[in-house]
């Protein structure tokens, strides 16, 4: 009966996967044989197969049915069938977070890392450790101690049995991984783990050094004097070799201990080591060193130059690999090897060759690269995706280096885009294609139109929407708008319910853009009305009527540039207003700015992330404080928290008393919090104020005093400033700041104050306003539609040198940073052997007036620039000039 | 041994034989409370020794081969937090050994009301009950009979038991016990 049953089960996956269509209920049903006696092991293997691929495939486990299905299995301990005992300490380890009551098994598992069968020591301590809780630790300390030292006891296992020697290492891992739970427990096992270090086996000492590494990382000296001490004493292990290596380069980056340091000294001579592996972890320690003098590199990129002509395929790949890493970084150094990358290219190891490719494109002449691309597309179809990633970012490397190659590049990537892949993949060449674009102009054309071939059949919903977007954004700028408008619409006929949305919001940039093309799109929306989700039809509905009244300062508002605001902000302001029963319209200026508006266009692909985004939106740093400030009743009645700036330092570091400052910024008045610390064990301050002298314009209306500041308890006292209304210097203002407070002396041990005390200040350095504190970055896609809306009713316009300025990019770097606006259009850089160049920046100043600044530059002896300022709000402009002046 | 024995033969070769597969192995839990020597009891059947044990946090299971038969030992925790898993184990149970430790006077009473609680279930109304009144080599011991008194085993209707005298450490009675429990249940 049994059999027959086993004998379906296989029949039926015959050729796929036969657990593809398990049901979690059944599984959990047929795991009632585990009570069964006598035990079929090879029937409960199977289940316990079920039930972990189960967990893997994300299935959620009810507490109950979990706990149920564990005690279950608990009965199978009584079974001595060897790989049905492992199967157990598996699905232990993958439900002890999910089931309740697992320490049932703690004695199981004691017994069975402390019996004689090796191949259940190490896997039960491993399930052990997953299982137990601080509460148990005291408990099975004593066997983790022996276990540390364990000299194994038989030598003829020790030849014959690898997992003899393993199971020791598998214990320092596991230590390792309860040193989280329990630091004070695990650190009185020091001894032990000294001890061990010393062992000849190699994985025994490379694993005890790391356990003795996890309990001091938090103390540098420790870790300093451990390495001297291994360095010095040497070590058996190439392995535990590898790591001091590791933790010495930590350290120097940490320190930024100069080279000269002892540790330094010790890499290097790790180059001349006898294993291999240790001579490649010194050499890459070396390259990947930040300010690493050339001098310094050489040893280390000639052995791995070495390295590149081994017979070991592993250490070709690893020394052309980490070449491949920081070619751009040190290209010189890299050159030298390109004889030996050069004899890599034909290897018959594709990731090598990939590697040694990408590296010479890298590193390599405008002239090398048409000769270098023709080799890699004679195998890009053979190698893996992860490799083709690594082709394409050296390609969008290198087209940030020789921008002229485009054309040579985008076919290529063409290419690519038709061939099969992955989504990684084809991320990865959709990304370098939009920073092409955005680099080169003249390349627009011809990569849009790939991307448009790309979408036609692209079943990542991801890349469709993005590229929709692109072409919202870009396709109505280009000659030929009209050609876009097929490939788009399309999509709304053929897509998904998101890349349709994504496509009707596309539709309608086009229609807002060109004139001429309005009547199609507005009779292609018509149709997307009719569309059969909610979402598109809502947007349809909405694009239609804004287009319908032709009027250029709704598109901007409503097409080209959306929403700015912070959405946790805005959801509060919302639900605010539906609480108060109001004759008044909504007023979206009440809403907070986000704080960080998004960047136009990453231009470096970034590390492929596999982190899911957080589901809710955090509340920003802004958010929080808003909070603080609303519940301190004198604060109330200032309206919405329009900025807070960065903390400014207005001590010197260790000092007596540390004080920073973070301003924030409402429609009419600013609150300077002062977070204050006192550093004095013999002192308590009561009754802490800073007081505030401003020059004319700003008035100090109120202080509220941080009532005591006991010794390193951080606290907060106010300072509430009035702005002037119509000043135009208002922008601009600098603060003497000093701290009043009455002490209290106290005895420093007891902390108990004195009765009495006495009136003292404290001179904190000057603070600054600037006129980076009134405004907040706003990102405007479509800058040129914004400053249309804003119209020239405030426009002034005024012509400044700026002589201490060499550079064009230096003098858009420092206007930024001086107006703490957002650069639109990617004006922020500065296309190289240009003379002249024009930076739009977008903010909104406290109170919620639009402004826009448009910078002329001009490159001759200095840099002459001409400010336009646009504002719906007169004063605002004239801040803002005044204090460019 | 002087004990009176009040086995009840009737229904009870059906109980335990189940026609077509002979010579299943005999399932049996040791219970008790905590330091009573259910794990020593274990040991001392399963290799003969007395071994250093400590509190046992969850349960130990062994095959135990006593004149060529096959047992199914589970011996579970008896610390007061494991005791509510006990349950999780009773089914298929063929005989309950019930560990005392006749020196805790103090304790008897918890130790009946587990006792009690246990023979409750519904899942081991048809397991045999056997008592062991350990630790029997300490001068304070009390007798086996007293023992049966303050769990209260004479008032115990439709149930099968038999005390026996032991001590695991010594070894002294386990054979009788075994012997007694393995006549009874195979015969």
């Amino acid at each position: 009966m049994i059999k027959k049953f086993d004998k379906k089960d296989e029949e039926s996956g015959s050729g796929s996967n036969p657990f593809q269509h398990l049901e979690k209920s059944a599984v959990l049903q047929e795991a009632r044989i585990f009570n069964e006696t006598p035990i079929n092991p090879r029937r409960c293997l199977h289940i316990l197969t079920k039930i972990i691929y189960l967990l893997n495939q994300g299935e959620h486990f009810g507490t109950t049915e979990a706990t149920e299905a564990f005690f279950a299995m608990t009965r199978l301990f009584q079974s001595n069938d060897q790989t049905l005992r492992r199967m157990c300490y598996l699905t232990i380890k993958e439900m002890a977070n999910i089931s309740e009551d697992v320490i049932i098994v703690t004695s199981s598992l004691t017994k069975d890392m402390t019996g004689k069968e090796d191949v259940y020591r190490g896997p039960a301590i491993r399930a052990l450790c997953r299982i137990t809780d601080t509460t148990m630790l005291q408990a099975i300390e004593r066997y983790m101690k022996q276990a540390i030292v364990d000299k194994v006891p038989s030598f003829i296992l020790l030849v014959y049995c690898p997992m003899s020697h393993c199971w020791q290492s598998f214990l320092f891992i596991c230590i390792q991984h309860m040193v989280k739970m329990s630091y004070d427990v695990v650190k009185r096992w020091v001894n032990e783990a000294q001890e061990a270090a010393s062992s000849d086996n190699i994985m025994v000492q490379y694993h005890a050094l790391g356990l003795l590494y996890h309990l001091r990382k938090n103390d540098r000296l420790a870790v300093t004097k451990m390495l001297n001490k291994f360095t010095k004493s040497g070590l058996k292990s190439p392995f535990a070799y590898c790591m001091l290596i590791r933790i010495a380069s930590k350290l120097l980056d940490e320190t930024e201990g100069g080279h000269d340091s002892p540790l330094f000294d010790f890499i290097e001579s790790c180059l001349r080591n006898k294993n291999e592996m240790v001579v490649y972890e010194a050499a890459s320690a070396i390259v990947h060193m930040p300010n690493c003098t050339a001098r310094e590199l050489a040893p280390a990129v000639s052995v791995l130059q070495l390295f590149c002509s081994s017979p070991k395929a592993a250490l070709r790949y690893a020394a052309v690999r980490t070449l491949n890493k920081v070619a751009m970084k040190h290209p010189s150094a890299v050159t030298a090897c390109n004889l030996d990358l050069e004899n890599l290219i034909t290897d018959s190891n594709r990731s090598i060759a990939t590697l040694a490719i990408t590296t010479l494109l890298k590193t390599g002449s405008e002239s090398s690269v048409d000769r270098l691309m023709k080799q890699i597309s004679s195998f890009v179809s053979e190698i893996s995706d992860e490799f083709k990633v690594v082709v394409v970012q050296a390609i969008s490397a290198l087209c940030q280096k020789y921008p002229r190659k485009h054309s040579v590049m985008m076919n290529f990537l063409s290419n690519m885009l038709r061939d099969d892949g992955g989504f990684e993949y084809k991320r990865a060449i959709v990304d370098c294609i939009i920073s092409i674009i955005e680099e080169n102009p003249e390349s627009k054309e011809t990569g849009l139109a790939h991307l448009c071939e790309f979408i036609e059949d692209c079943e990542h919903t991801v890349l469709a929407t993005k590229i929709l977007h692109l072409l919202g954004k870009e396709g109505p700028r280009t000659p030929q708008p009209s050609k876009y408008i097929r490939f788009i619409f399309n999509r709304v006929v053929l897509e998904s319910e998101a890349v349709r949305a994504a496509a009707v919001s596309a539709l309608a940039k086009f229609g807002a853009q060109n004139d001429d093309l309005l009547p199609s799109v507005l009779v292609l929306m018509q149709r997307c009305m009719m569309d059969s989700d909610d979402e598109v039809r809502d947007r349809a509905t909405f694009y239609m009527n804004v287009l319908q009244q032709k009027q250029k300062a709704l598109n901007a508002a409503y097409i080209f540039n959306g929403l700015s605001v912070s959405i946790p902000g805005l959801e509060k302001s919302l639900h605010q207003y539906t609480l108060e029963p109001t004759e008044k319209p909504f007023d979206m200026k009440t809403v907070p700015l986000a704080t960080t508006p998004i960047t136009e266009q990453k231009t470096e692909i970034a590390p492929v992330a596999t982190s899911k985004l957080p589901e809710k939106l955090a509340p920003s740093r802004q958010d929080i404080y808003q909070e603080q400030l609303a519940a301190i009743p004198d604060f109330q009645g200032l309206g919405p928290l329009f900025k807070s700036s960065e903390p400014v330092q207005l001590t010197e570091a260790e000092t007596e008393y540390v004080v920073r400052c973070v301003k924030h910024t409402f429609a009419r008045h600013m609150v300077f919090q002062f977070d204050c610390t006192n550093t004095l064990n013999d002192q308590l301050l009561q009754k802490v104020v800073v007081q505030m002298e401003p020059s004319e314009s700003y008035e100090v209306i109120h202080h509220i005093p941080a009532p005591s500041l006991p010794y390193s308890q951080p606290g907060s006292c106010y300072t509430l400033v009035r702005l002037p209304d119509d000043d135009p210097t208002a922008g601009r203002n600098t603060m003497g700041c000093t701290m009043k407070y009455l002490v209290r002396d106290c005895d420093p041990n007891t902390g108990e104050p004195d009765d009495d005390g006495y009136d003292d200040e404290y001179v904190l350095e000057d603070l600054e306003v600037t006129v980076a504190d009134h405004i907040q970055k706003v990102l405007k896609p479509n800058f040129g539609a914004a400053w249309e809306e804003v119209g020239d009713e405030f426009e002034k316009e005024e012509t400044f040198a700026l002589a201490s300025v060499r550079t064009l990019d230096e003098a858009v770097g420092n206007i930024i940073s001086f107006l703490g606006m957002q650069p639109c259009e990617r004006s922020d850089k500065v296309p190289e052997n240009k003379n002249s160049h024009v930076l739009f920046l977008a903010g909104v100043f406290r109170g919620g007036h639009d402004v826009l600044v448009r910078a002329r530059l001009a490159l001759a002896d200095g840099v002459t620039m001409q400010v336009t300022v646009r504002s719906g709000e007169e004063t605002v402009v004239d801040v803002i000039l005044a204090s460019v002046g | 041994m002087g004990q009176a024995n009040i086995w009840t033969y009737s229904g009870f070769f059906s109980s335990l034989f189940s026609g077509l597969f002979g010579t299943r192995e005999m399932r049996i839990l040791i219970l008790g409370l905590d330091g009573a020597g259910k794990t020593t009891i274990l040991y001392r059947l399963q290799v003969g020794e007395v071994v250093t044990t400590i509190p046992t946090i969850g349960f130990n299971v062994e095959t135990v081969t006593y004149k060529n038969l096959k047992f199914q030992v589970w011996d579970l925790g008896g610390q007061t937090s494991i005791r509510p898993y006990w349950r999780c184990y009773y089914s298929n149970t063929d005989a309950v050994i019930y560990v005392v430790d006749s020196n805790d006077r103090d304790r008897m009473g918890i130790s009946k009301s587990e006792l009690v609680a246990m023979l409750e279930e519904e899942e081991l109304k048809k397991a045999i009950l056997v008592v062991f009144a350990n630790k029997q080599d300490m001068d304070q011991a009390m007798t086996p009979a007293e023992v049966a008194n303050s769990l209260g085993l004479p008032a115990l209707k439709d149930r099968k038991w038999q005390i026996f005298k032991t001590s695991a450490t010594k070894g002294t009675g386990l054979d009788e016990a075994m012997e007694c429990t393995e006549l009874h249940v195979h015969v």
